[in-house]
């Protein structure tokens, strides 16, 4: 195959369009770097999508398709299981991975959940004894998080518990009324339940409109009014005159001299499938924490054998993801509701953080609650499966029913109606440890449809994080009697059923793969991103995370590309780069 | 009845009389969905089939006039400008055989009923969705045509005549032998597990389209301000903002 060499060197070439990579594009940009970024799927934009959309727009009524794989009204182009792009697991282990491939990256699917790490996060080695701890303290970041909140903005509401640090608020949205029912109890259990810490914006910031309250925030927002990445942070870089976009890059390798130095990258452009390069002073990673991870592993040169910025045999290693699972009740008092909008944010209002960082549990670590239910549109898959639970309520008037669940008719049309917006959820999100026998590496015999050996997974959940996802069981399902209501779905799942655990990977916060840390012998980048073994390469996503706490990792990887991309212009001031 | 594609019959049928009410199931805020005049050449698929499904019911074996699309309506499109030209395409296609779209059409308004306040699964659109998702989701294929013959073969064994042609009592029966799941006799598995996806299918289109919608009182999907929920919400649910 010919390679397209370009003759232009960038200041600086960015993979990935996500969090960390939009990040950095803009630090960069606006610093006056030459920039241009590569991003494997198309151009999106925002404003051109499906807010508004009733179902019966389209002819599957919002039902998933193979490209869109929360359904086809969902902003997020991608899934777990790409045409043309297979990953591998190992025997015994297992692990879903999933990618985004357009603009924006996974900012686009995100439920814009954005929970500081704490101080005892950053050094979770320290309290209890597992994993390690981060170069790096809540103190470092914390001012890169406050400027997250006045530049992009967040609601929430500062509560005072220690490793829940708040933040720079915009006033959070009121409960909705079964959310309301949801606090009544948690107040009664001691549990703490507080209004939602999410991106989206109650009051206008920085030429943003505040929020409309279609409650769509999944179909990303024509108005800007939650975050994502091509919606807030590169229409700003573009401005500058200094980013350049190149989409349908897929990345094959990092091109590096005879000194082991990065001097660019190679892709092939997916329309023409020709193979091209681009030469740059600085390369930024920013694929997604695997992406990124293969990409340094196929990165292979007589100066870096083991894979680019891989002398500590580190990459791949240390793989995260939160645990996760569910418990639903069905709730009498909610039966009949009157019609009501109840719309609100894309998310919860309230949710509930950890709250027994004190007390002894039998698991280290902890998790928050997301609360989920209500009188949402109506579409594919609306309250399928209703004779799981319709047989359980008589027959509305106060009379038995003939029959048990199911049914047909007028009977079940009026359960319809009758049962609509009862439904209350509870999902648990845990800190799960990081293991370095929990890895990807490279397949020896697998290749993508470009011919880019893949990964193999290899992933196992332990003890403890099963004890964990059992206490949020045991919680959810006390939680849901203390508020009068059945569990619905049945008994606990058992032990052998891993406690309705969800597969690693499946909550889609992985994490880990290039961690950081100060020691070049057993990690990948220092507290800036920046590769122990080549000082010109950085990487900016989830994979330098030393832990994954229960917070969603998005606002965090915003933080810390934020502080490694002014790294960059500082060193690149200095001459250093 | 001999089993047909209805691939090539989607469109204008002279009977106009039977397209006269529009269903509920897509158009208003589609912007698209047009009912023809007297004669006229511009139905939507959805009423195409309605007319045919109708006359089917009282004529076997009739035969179609042929296509007539008109160059300013090229192809039948319920669903306005956003809808892919793939989806179109797939739309305008069909999946149910003439005697299978019969059976689902009466199996979808015996579990969703016209009412006082709204009208049944057909004029909801709901037989024309699930033969759309039978196309997008070919899983779907072999589970509802093996649960359609399975209905039929149980018919015949119980009553003589596949489903459409039992009486109206024959019919109800049937249903009650497979739609309640716990109180269903060994054997009819195979029908629970059809009928409760039926039963899903049936919603999941009925309760989607604007018919639905408006029936089951979901509002919302505009823009508005928030100020929590409305006061008779939250009486009903026993919660108020004051004492929170």
């Amino acid at each position: 195959m010919y390679i397209q060499q370009g003759t232009k060197e960038y200041d600086v070439a960015i993979v990935g369009s996500g969090a960390g990579g939009g990040m950095a594009a803009k630090v960069l940009a606006e610093s006056g770097a030459d920039v241009v970024m590569l991003e494997a799927g198309p151009w999106f934009d925002s404003e051109e999508f499906a807010m508004f959309k009733w179902p019966y727009e389209s002819p599957r009524r919002g039902a998933s398709i193979p490209e869109q794989e929360f359904g086809e009204f969902d902003a997020c182009y991608g899934g777990f299981n790409l045409e043309g792009e297979p990953y591998t697991t190992a025997p015994g282990t297992n692990f879903a991975w999933f990618r985004a491939r357009m603009l924006g990256g996974r900012t686009n699917h995100w439920g814009r959940i954005s929970l500081r790490f704490g101080p005892e996060d950053f050094k979770a080695r320290s309290v209890d004894g597992h994993g390690d701890d981060w170069p790096i303290s809540y103190e470092d970041i914390k001012p890169y998080y406050d400027r997250l909140d006045r530049e992009i903005g967040i609601f929430g509401t500062n509560e005072g518990i220690y490793n829940e640090p708040g933040g720079i608020f915009q006033p959070p949205p009121k409960p909705r009324c079964y959310e309301l029912k949801v606090k009544e109890a948690c107040d009664r259990m001691g549990i703490p339940c507080i209004p939602s810490r999410l991106s989206i914006l109650t009051k206008p910031l920085n030429g943003r409109a505040a929020c409309h309250y279609c409650s769509q925030c999944n179909r990303s927002c024509s108005t800007h009014s939650n975050f994502s990445t091509p919606s807030v942070l590169l229409p700003p870089a573009l401005e500058t005159g200094n980013l350049e976009i190149i989409n349908h890059a897929m990345v094959r390798e990092v091109l590096t001299d005879g000194n082991g130095r990065a001097t660019g990258l190679s892709y092939v452009h997916k329309p023409d499938k020709k193979e091209y390069q681009v030469k740059a002073r600085i390369v930024v990673l920013a694929a997604s924490a695997c992406e990124s991870a293969r990409l340094l592993l196929n990165s292979k040169s007589a100066q870096h054998p083991n894979g680019l910025a891989n002398s500590s045999d580190t990459v791949g290693k240390y793989l995260m993801d939160s645990t996760g699972t569910s418990v639903a009740g069905i709730f009498p008092q909610l039966f009949d509701m009157p019609a009501h909008n109840e719309d609100g944010v894309g998310g919860m209002h309230l949710y509930m953080p950890w709250w027994l960082q004190q007390a002894n549990t039998d698991f280290p670590r902890g998790y928050h609650t997301e609360i989920w239910g209500g009188r949402g549109m109506p579409s594919y898959g609306f309250m399928g499966g209703i004779q799981n639970y319709n047989g359980m309520f008589g027959d509305g008037d106060g009379g038995e029913r003939e029959k048990g669940g199911g049914g047909y008719g007028q009977q079940l049309k009026e359960d319809y109606r009758r049962f609509y917006g009862s439904v209350i959820g509870f999902s648990g999100r845990g800190e799960s440890i990081a293991y370095e026998d929990n890895y990807c590496e490279i397949d020896p015999d697998t290749v993508d449809q470009w011919g880019i050996p893949v990964l193999r997974f290899h992933y196992n959940w332990s003890e403890e994080e099963y004890k964990q996802v059992r206490h949020m069981q045991l919680t959810y399902r006390e939680l849901i009697e203390e508020m009068g209501g059945t569990i619905l779905g049945g008994d606990m799942p058992s032990r052998e059923q891993g406690y309705g655990i969800t597969a690693p990977g499946q909550i889609i916060h992985e994490v880990g793969v290039t961690r950081m840390g100060e020691d070049p012998s057993s990690s990948v980048v220092n507290e800036y991103g920046q590769a122990h073994d080549v000082d010109n390469l950085f990487v900016v996503d989830g994979g330098p995370f030393v832990s994954q706490p229960h917070k969603n990792p998005t606002w965090t990887i915003l933080a810390l590309s934020m502080r490694a991309s002014e790294y960059m212009v500082e060193q690149r001031n200095q001459g250093n780069l | 009845m001999e089993d047909k594609p209805r691939e090539e019959r989607h469109h204008s049928r002279g009977n106009s009389s039977t397209n006269a009410r529009r269903s509920g199931a897509s158009g208003g805020r589609g912007g698209a969905d047009r009912t023809s005049g007297a004669g006229g050449s511009t139905f939507t698929r959805r009423e195409a089939l309605k007319t045919l499904t109708l006359a089917s019911f009282a004529t076997v074996g009739l035969t179609m006039t042929g296509c007539q699309n008109s160059p300013e309506n090229p192809a039948n499109n319920p669903f306005g400008e956003g809808v892919s030209p793939e989806d179109l395409e797939m739309w305008n296609r069909s999946f149910f055989t003439e005697h299978e779209f019969e059976t689902v059409r009466q199996l979808t308004n015996m579990i969703i009923p016209a009412d006082e306040r709204s009208g049944n699964a057909e004029e909801a659109g709901v037989p024309e969705f699930i033969d759309f998702m039978m196309l997008d989701r070919p899983g779907n294929q072999t589970p509802i045509r093996g649960g359609l013959n399975w209905l039929d073969a149980q018919c015949r064994k119980q009553f003589g005549g596949n489903f459409v042609d039992c009486t109206e009592e024959q019919k109800h029966a049937m249903l009650e032998q497979i739609a309640w799941p716990e109180d269903a006799e060994p054997g009819m598995e195979p029908g629970v597990r059809f009928f409760n996806r039926m039963r899903d299918l049936t919603a999941s289109g009925f309760w989607s389209s604007e018919t639905g919608i408006d029936d089951i009182g979901y509002i919302g999907n505009m823009a508005t301000s928030w100020d929590g929920c409305s006061d008779e919400a939250c009486e009903h649910v026993g919660v108020s903002y004051e004492e929170s």
